[in-house]
């Protein structure tokens, strides 16, 4: 019999969103997504704005909650769990031991200096202070922030810093299922080559990655799958389909416009 | 499906109630959101709340959100065994196994759980603390109810002095009068006193709500410091959803006496479902 490598098996996901105040409507957004990752795979969603990209990563990690559909997600001790049904405390487990989220825009506690805050998924994991810190600072070398901004809140950083210290929060995790939205879009060149090397070693430990992008071709040598969302329909490509014959944005741009 | 928790809850409520008044069998038919109305029509009942079932687990922080009058501070005084519930039960796990309702207790066993077991901090300082005593004395007062056989005074004290260092306040200022002390400073002692008896589960009312907002970040840093270092399971009651999503990871929304959402934080912000919350998150500032 074949290994079961499913990390992620997604069918018919559907979120609407019932608006009651003003006036009273349900705005559909994705309907029939499905999906399957299965361990190390690098999934990448593309497709215009607004029509879902995050909503479907937002589902995945319950801050959306699903209104349709199943999030089968197979965990680390081989039990399957529905992420669109099962209680809050599982999904808080899961976000502490193995679901890691990189959002678009870095969201920390005000008044906590950036090595706290990428330390903290190892500290509520019960590793003692030191080694958390020593864990984040190693990290944060390796993403090329300056040790003077270590025990600073990233609230004041730039935007590219922000972002960095968005990941590195994500990647202290040594997650199973890494959901990343535009992780390297307010990045220059070389920061997201520093970016691209640790994703790239993740990968090597059997990380699976969903992640939107609008320019993958930084990590194109690692893509798996690309999957192209369109008005409500989602269509799977072999990463050198996607690229090799038109590049992204112009498949983008053909099919949805 | 699913995966069990590891840990039974620290604390368990289940369909608690409460009827400010006679009651009458109309009283939770026709009040609650759905009626726009918590007063019962029939005999003028006030239902502060009723239905209410949550669990807490350690390490675990949970937020009550919802408007004035929507039960939530009434909820945390049954909580805490100051009220008698109209209906329903509360279990603790160090009490009778997680099995016995902490209703069934006799007085006795009432007074002594709440001394030991819960720590409760108030919005204002006048109902937590004796504002004609010392902030020592203050903090002294649960430390020697639980100790009332043979209180020894040179622990006690020194207790006090810990509790004032772990709360930052002033060690000088211990045997001053309460009174003299500003509001951030006298929730800091209603912290301390709360921490006095090594509780199992601190109880939270609005305790940043009269504060200026500078000092309000400074208490909010630390309750969260105490969590983090003590890892206490922390019920939290607040109108300020900033301080919701600070400090807590689920959160039940209240309304008329009733939940009407329950959620992991982030969710129940973001995609807020029940029409009071959409309007509530709408309506926040930041």
């Amino acid at each position: 019999m074949e290994e079961n490598k499913t990390v992620l098996w997604i069918a018919d996901l559907e979120k609407k969103f019932h608006i009651h105040l003003l006036g009273d409507f349900a705005l559909e957004t994705i309907k029939n997504f499905s999906l399957h990752l299965n361990e190390g795979e690098f999934a990448i969603l593309v497709g215009p704005n607004g029509i879902g990209k995050s909503t479907v990563l937002n589902c995945i990690f319950r801050t959306y909650l699903p209104t349709g559909g199943k999030i089968i997600y197979r965990s680390r001790d081989g039990s399957y769990i529905d992420l669109a049904k099962c209680d809050e405390r599982t999904i808080t487990r899961l976000r502490k031991t193995e679901m890691a989220y990189v959002t678009q825009f870095l969201h920390c506690q005000p008044r906590v200096p950036a090595e706290l805050v990428v330390a903290t998924p190892r500290l509520s994991q019960g590793i003692p202070m030191g080694q958390a810190l020593r864990e984040a600072r190693q990290l944060m070398e390796r993403l090329g922030l300056p040790p003077n901004l270590w025990r600073a809140s990233p609230v004041s950083f730039s935007g590219g810093e922000k972002q960095r210290v968005n990941l590195a929060r994500a990647f202290i995790l040594q997650p199973r299922l890494l959901l990343m939205d535009e992780p390297t879009a307010s990045l220059d060149q070389y920061s997201t080559g520093l970016v691209v090397e640790l994703l790239a070693e993740l990968k090597e430990r059997g990380t699976t990655v969903l992640s939107v992008f609008h320019d993958f071709a930084p990590v194109k040598e690692l893509v798996t799958k690309v999957i192209h969302l369109d008005s409500h329909f989602a269509q799977e490509f072999e990463p050198q389909e996607a690229l090799g014959i038109s590049g992204v944005e112009d498949i983008v741009s053909g099919r949805c416009l | 499906m699913g995966v069990k928790c590891e840990s039974p809850p620290v604390l368990k409520v289940q369909n608690l109630g409460k009827i400010y008044g006679p009651g009458c069998p109309n009283c939770v038919g026709l009040t609650g959101p759905e009626h726009g109305r918590n007063v019962c029509p029939k005999c003028l009942s006030i239902v502060a709340f009723y239905g209410i079932s949550l669990e807490l687990f350690e390490a675990e922080v949970l937020g009550i959100v919802g408007e004035s009058g929507s039960g939530k501070s009434s909820l945390l005084k049954c909580l805490h065994l100051d009220e008698e519930p109209w209906c329903g039960s509360v279990y603790h796990k160090e009490v009778g196994n997680g099995e016995r309702d902490l209703f069934a207790c006799s007085a006795q066993q009432k007074r002594a759980i709440r001394n030991k077991l819960f720590g409760v901090v108030y919005q204002s300082p006048e109902v937590g603390l004796r504002m004609g005593l010392t902030a020592g004395a203050n903090i002294a007062e649960p430390l020697l109810l639980t100790n009332k056989n043979k209180p020894n005074f040179r622990a006690v004290r020194s207790r006090i002095l810990h509790l004032f260092h772990q709360v930052e306040l002033p060690i000088g200022r211990v045997d001053d009068p309460i009174r003299s002390f500003s509001g951030g400073m006298q929730q800091r002692v209603q912290i301390a006193k709360a921490l006095a008896c090594n509780p199992s589960v601190l109880l939270l009312d609005e305790p940043t709500s009269g504060l200026d907002v500078s000092v309000q970040a400074s208490v909010l840093d630390l309750i969260r410091r105490i969590q983090w270092d003590t890892g206490l399971p922390i019920v939290i009651v607040s109108h300020d959803l900033g301080v919701i999503r600070l400090l807590t990871q689920r959160t039940l929304v209240m309304r008329l006496g009733r939940v009407v959402e329950a959620g992991l934080t982030d969710q129940i912000l973001s995609d807020p479902q029940h029409p009071y919350t959409q309007q509530l998150v709408a309506s926040a500032l930041t």
